[in-house]
């Protein structure tokens, strides 16, 4: 009941978007909706000389999950160590409540400088845009780990090492998974960000500037979409997991 | 078996600096097979004393030793069993039944056979694959008494296990306790604040006086069992503690 209540208003949007195409009839400025479907009804050809809806998704895709990988990679880690040891919290703290607030993008220029325009700068920037939200989220986490429970274990006779993989980890992973979940819209959003800027020739962000640039206003709603939907199912994928492993969070008694 | 608290007293320093007495100069000798409780008014210290035996804190002065090994880190001897959100929410009744020997490394086979036993013992067959937040408080407290026995410990250390539990489950499992205590011939310490459930239980109750902590008086009961909780002997001692406990709490107030 409540999924087809939420299906009401994309239905009516499909509608509203027609009609006002019809009455503007300016395909520069809203195109009609048969001048977008066939689009995304062909993901696998050509569009203007820049590859497929398929290739362009797979490149952004790809980018992504290089930041996104080299993000977890350094905030998990380091984000158990700051939960473990508030020492290393103290230290890290300040610098991070400065850096946080600052947007992806504003790395760009920096990017560029360092890496020169191409793979690395976006990847870059989509690392910067997914290692604060994992690496609080871990920090997080560790310490949401019940002291009780470290108990447990080291009555139990758990080492330090059998108290980090029984206890700490799976006690830390919901939250830590729910990190990996913001992290990773934000990753999307700043991969077709930072495609849209000047020097990447590939990418979702890249094609529908690409398409703005040739007038191809279809282009650029049926690349929203896309990513849209990309978004969608990722962001399912993940929810999917955090339902199936970690439907005990919020339960703990 | 034979466990022995010499001297044993525990100084604080709180965060403005000053440094707080928790407990004073305890000693007591516990014998095999006995049933003791510790008893005494909130904020004495008796969870203090249980912790510092367990090994998961440390005495300022004086030393625990089970038979004769001075313990400074919790042995494998004694097993803890707290008051309450000490089962792993992400594991299942058999899993965390089964926790300690798989931290010593046992084959899976072997310790869910292990697990399944003990979980006969306390009534819990038929909820090997349930989950900690799909059961009462009193049967989660099950789980922990069989996961504290899977490790066959000599000592139960048992820091108001039944606290959290309503009169009517609290009875049962007091008498439940007393059985597999019967059974599997374990040595237990209870902390309780319970004059009741310390006269129903114990061999010997040690009787705290207010902080800092030190040993008012130890207290033999007969050792009829099981226990008439109405009957005039009881009555006369738990009259006794009662006035006890009492002299204790007024002094701060």
């Amino acid at each position: 009941m409540t999924r087809r209540l939420g299906l009401v208003l994309p239905i009516l949007l499909i509608i509203g978007w027609e009609v006002v195409a019809i009455i503007v009839n300016n395909p520069f400025f809203l195109p009609k909706l048969e001048t977008v479907i066939p689009v995304l009804l062909s993901p696998f050809s050509d569009i203007l000389g820049t590859g497929s809806l398929v290739d362009n998704a797979l490149v952004s895709i790809e980018r992504v999950a290089l930041g996104f990988a080299l993000a977890g990679a350094v905030a998990i880690p380091v984000g158990i160590c700051m939960g473990r040891f508030s020492v290393l919290n103290d230290f890290f703290d300040v610098t991070l409540e400065i850096l946080r607030p600052v947007p992806p993008l504003a790395w760009v220029p920096l990017a560029l400088a360092w890496f020169k325009i191409g793979v690395v700068s976006i990847v870059f920037i989509i690392f910067i845009g997914a290692v604060f939200p994992i690496l609080l989220n871990t920090v997080d986490g560790v310490r949401g780990v019940k002291n009780t429970w470290i108990e447990v274990g080291t009555t139990l006779g758990a080492s330090e090492r059998q108290v980090l993989t029984k206890v700490i980890l799976p006690g830390a992973a919901p939250t830590i998974w729910t990190g990996l979940r913001v992290g990773f819209g934000i990753s999307w959003m700043c991969v077709v960000a930072a495609e849209i800027l000047p020097g990447p020739t590939s990418g979702l962000g890249y094609l529908i500037m690409y398409a703005y640039n040739l007038g191809q206003i279809n282009v650029i709603i049926a690349g929203i979409i896309v990513i849209g939907l990309i978004g969608l199912v990722i962001d399912l994928g993940f929810k999917a997991v955090e339902k199936r492993w970690f439907g005990w969070r919020g339960l703990e008694r | 078996m034979t466990l022995i608290i010499n001297d044993v007293s525990r100084v604080f320093t709180s965060e403005k600096g000053e440094t707080i007495e928790a407990l004073s100069h305890i000693s007591f000798e516990v014998k095999d097979e006995e049933f003791i409780c510790i008893l005494g008014p909130s904020g004495c210290g008796k969870t203090t004393v249980l912790r510092i035996i367990a090994g998961l804190e440390s005495a300022s002065a004086g030393s625990v030793s089970v038979d004769g090994v001075p313990v400074t880190s919790p042995s494998p001897k004694m097993a803890m069993i707290f008051q309450e959100y000490s089962l792993y929410p992400w594991r299942t009744v058999e899993e965390n039944v089964a926790l300690g020997l798989e931290l010593k490394g046992m084959k899976k086979p072997n310790r869910m056979a292990v697990a399944k036993k003990y979980l006969d013992l306390v009534g819990l067959i038929g909820f090997e694959h349930s989950y900690p937040y799909e059961l009462s408080g009193g049967m989660r407290q099950r789980v922990a008494v069989a996961r504290a026995l899977a490790i066959d410990p000599s000592i139960l250390l048992m820091d108001e296990p039944f606290g959290a539990l309503d009169a009517q489950t609290r009875n049962r499992m007091q008498h439940e306790l007393l059985r597999i205590w019967e059974k599997t011939k374990k040595t237990i310490l209870f902390v309780t604040h319970s004059v009741d459930e310390a006269v129903f239980l114990a061999d010997r109750i040690v009787v705290l006086t207010q902080r800092p902590g030190s040993i008012k008086e130890i207290v033999t009961i007969p050792s009829v069992r099981p226990r008439e909780r109405t009957s005039d002997e009881f009555g006369q001692i738990r009259r006794h503690l009662l006035d006890m406990i009492k002299e204790e709490s007024d002094l701060i107030q």
